[in-house]
């Protein structure tokens, strides 16, 4: 097989050289810059991640000392959240395919776009920077006093980190939200935007609404470090408990950052692989919208333990529980989706099937947690970790994987090996369940999170734990392989692989024009419409 | 909605484009509505990042209501005034400068904006002797922070958030006024026309948003329980 050169103008071969990249603005090129940040980020996380499970396979602290050890699961968490999880699906598939599934012929602010990518990867740098520098021992949330006074490790460094990507979201976010108001094209109404433009639109809400807190939070944290102020110092009449509160108003929220998104990759390849409208569109519309307001009112619940009163614990209890509702609706509506749908086995369908599976554990553990007596005994212990890590990994980077196998061949214009992806689904599916199924068994019996040694008897848990960890390894692994591989040789996907509506699939080639349409799309009908395409599909 | 989407579905329009259109807007009043649009998000964003600061204001007032009393004393409720004046002022003379501009008169927008940045800049030089003063009496936070009233520590968070505010403030202050000298070249060059002054429009907008907050911060720092503490202190 020869290397074949894509014959017509896209949006990857009009221009060449790396100037044309790093100073592009095309939405879909600064998409995939961001994958390639992201992938690194992600790559970086999991070695963390493995350093971490192999200091655990025995209960001695006998790999690494307790001081490295706090410094790898820090390491882990703040370069999977901040620089994984935050971006992975607004800023890698939302900015590739949002304006395209709108009929844009770029985002609102394409110049801002590029600045938020570059803010992004200077606030990556300082990150790296600081971990080269001997790293950081605060945990991912910066709680006070680990990060004033008792820490010597590189706060300052992973703070300004920290705060700079923030500004990448909250521009990211607000690009988005113009983006979508105002650059629709011609009969594109709200009704009949595709669920993944309106998981965006909740999410940059967001982003919008809460990321500016966390970035003074983090500035007035090391304000406090440096000077000594005494704003969350108690023996200077501080309150320690302000951190937290203002900590998590922004990153309870942050959790739809993660999942929303992908929430919204879900519903397109749902729809599309089992030939059906989504159950009740306006229902899991809305129920973004939902999440994203309710999610503001239930920072607390990470604060059951911390010295709140037991009547604000209450009414944040509450709340939590009823986050579940508007979760539980897309649930069900994705579940009724697939219900005498013409169910199609292709390889996003497998990652599909993950995410719901994985993403109600993850939930309903959620309802767990919430809850004021439970969490007494849960708080700060392995169920914790993994009823995040359910949701997290499970549910956000699951569902990006969805997304990524769905959009890739229109990304890319080249088709990966299905029978490899679907391996590779289900090796991250079992290493998934192998990992982080015993560390609920393990919390419960117990065991708290961030300690480097632990009794003997929960050393079988653990060791199972850690094997799972090699299998998710195998899998995420196998994945890079094929896609990488499809980029060289993969078969041309033709401009819809999927027979899939929506004006990225129908009304541009694979990969887009360099300007998304060469004729400006017009909209007549809803996004799902199916059934007007027959439901046999080779 | 996109209202000039509509109008020319094929985007080699057969009219001449303005200058200022960008190529993936399809009419000059859609480009205009998503910066006012960007803009007042934007902003949005700025309330939630004084948003933060505020609540720990808020806290740490209920809780030490006497110290706030006491510390909210020490700022010169003069210097303060007439910074408030200041502001409010330029904000007049920056919405002048919106209207000179939307009405085409070019030499009216470019004093108006010189008038307000230079209504901007005082605001700043009287900021920088209250600062000095400050550091003089070592009222600023930190290791060599004194305070000879009856609660050091709570006094001291009261200048944390004094310095946190008018400094984060003062931040906005200045890239104001350097966001103004650029609008003022540009005006001065003859880029705007009643059709296109997006960017004077804009720069109004942040301009009176940075003003707005000082409208807040200064009774919240400097108006604490003042005519109570006036009588106590026997002035
Ligand atoms: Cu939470």
């Amino acid at each position: 097989m020869t290397t074949t050169v894509l014959p017509r103008v896209n949006y990857l071969n009009h221009e060449h050289g790396v100037a044309s990249w790093l100073l592009t603005k095309d939405h879909k090129r600064i998409g995939i810059l961001y994958l390639i940040v992201v992938a690194v980020a992600f790559f970086l996380g999991a070695i963390f991640a493995a350093g971490v499970r192999m200091e655990l396979t025995t209960p001695q602290g006998d790999l690494v000392s307790a001081d490295t050890y706090n410094k790898l699961f820090t390491a882990h968490g703040v370069m999977m959240v901040f620089f994984v999880l935050i971006p992975v699906v607004p800023a890698i598939l939302g900015n590739f395919a949002m304006p395209l599934m709108i009929g844009a012929k770029d985002v609102a602010f394409p110049k801002l776009n590029l600045l938020s990518w570059y803010v992004f990867v200077i606030g990556f740098l300082f990150t790296i920077a600081a971990l080269i520098f001997g790293g950081v021992d605060t945990g991912w949330t910066f709680y006070t006093p680990y990060s004033s006074t008792a820490s010597n490790s590189n706060v300052m460094l992973t703070g300004l980190g920290v705060f700079i990507a923030g500004f990448s979201s909250i521009l990211t976010g607000l690009n988005f939200m113009v983006t979508i108001h105002r650059m629709r094209a011609p009969g594109m109404t709200w009704f009949r935007l595709p669920l993944f433009v309106w998981a965006i639109y909740a999410t940059a809400l967001v982003q919008v609404l809460g990321t500016p807190v966390v970035a003074i939070t983090v500035l007035m944290m090391a304000l406090e470090r440096a000077l000594g102020f005494g704003i969350f110092d108690p023996r200077l009449g501080g309150d320690p408990v302000l951190f937290q509160h203002l900590f998590w108003f922004y990153s309870h929220p942050a959790v739809y950052i993660m999942i929303l998104p992908p929430m919204g990759a879900i519903s397109e390849v749902i729809a599309c692989f089992s030939r059906k409208n989504v159950f009740g569109y306006s229902f899991v519309a809305f129920s973004s919208l939902a999440i994203a307001v309710f999610g503001f009112l239930v920072w607390a619940h990470h604060l059951f333990v911390a010295g709140i009163s037991p009547y604000s614990a209450m009414v944040f209890s509450f709340l939590s529980f009823a986050v579940a509702i508007p979760s539980a609706v897309k649930t069900f509506n994705w579940t009724a989706t697939l219900y005498q749908g013409a169910i199609w086995w292709r390889a996003p369908m497998m990652w599909v099937f993950g995410f719901i599976g994985l993403f109600l554990i993850g939930g309903l553990t959620g309802l767990f947690l919430a809850s004021l007596g439970l969490d007494v005994h849960l708080h700060d212990t392995y169920f914790v970790v993994a009823h995040f890590h359910y949701i997290m990994v499970g549910g956000a980077i699951m569902g990006f994987l969805a997304g990524l196998h769905f959009w890739w061949p229109k990304m890319t214009g080249r088709m990966y090996s299905d029978g490899a992806a679907t391996l590779s689904a289900l090796l991250v599916f079992v290493g998934f369940n192998l990992t982080f199924g015993p560390q609920f068994i393990l919390g419960y019996l117990g065991m708290p999170r961030r300690y480097h040694v632990y009794p003997d008897e929960y050393q079988v848990l653990n060791v199972l734990s850690s094997a799972g960890t090699s299998i998710l390894g195998v899998g995420y692994t196998l994945t890079a392989v094929y896609l990488i591989y499809s980029l060289f040789r993969g078969e041309r996907a033709g401009a819809n692989p999927w027979l899939a509506t929506g004006l990225e699939w129908n009304n541009t080639d694979s990969p887009p024009l360099p300007h998304n349409f060469s004729d400006l799309p017009v909209v007549s009908e809803g996004a799902y419409e199916y059934s007007k395409r027959g439901m046999k599909v080779a | 909605m996109p209202n000039g989407a509509a109008a020319h579905a094929d985007h080699h329009g057969h009219h001449a484009h303005h200058p200022a259109l960008q190529h993936h807007f399809e009419s000059l009043e859609q480009q205009h509505e998503a910066s006012t649009l960007g803009m007042w998000v934007f902003l949005v964003t700025e309330v939630m990042f004084f948003g933060g600061l505020l609540m720990a204001y808020l806290l740490y007032r209920v809780w030490y209501p006497g110290a706030w009393a006491e510390a909210s004393l020490a700022l010169d409720i003069v210097l303060g005034g007439i910074n408030t004046a200041v502001l409010i002022a330029s904000s007049f003379t920056m919405a002048m400068a919106v209207r000179a501009a939307q009405t085409g008169r070019h030499q009216h927008t470019v004093r108006w904006l010189i008038l307000t940045m230079a209504l901007g800049l005082t605001f700043l030089v009287i900021k920088y002797f209250e600062y000095a003063h400050k550091f003089e009496l070592r009222e600023v936070p930190g290791p060599d922070f004194e305070w000879h009233g009856q609660f050091p520590y709570q006094a001291q968070i009261f200048f944390s958030l004094y310095f946190g505010l008018t400094g984060l403030h003062a931040l906005h202050m200045i890239i104001g006024v350097t966001l103004l000298a650029v609008i003022t070249w540009m005006a001065a060059k003859g880029r705007f026309t009643p059709e296109w002054y997006t960017p004077v429009e804009m720069s109004g907008l942040y301009w009176h948003f940075v003003d707005i907050v000082w409208i807040f911060l200064f009774p919240l720092l400097y108006l604490v329980d003042r005519a109570h503490g006036v009588a106590q202190v026997g002035v």
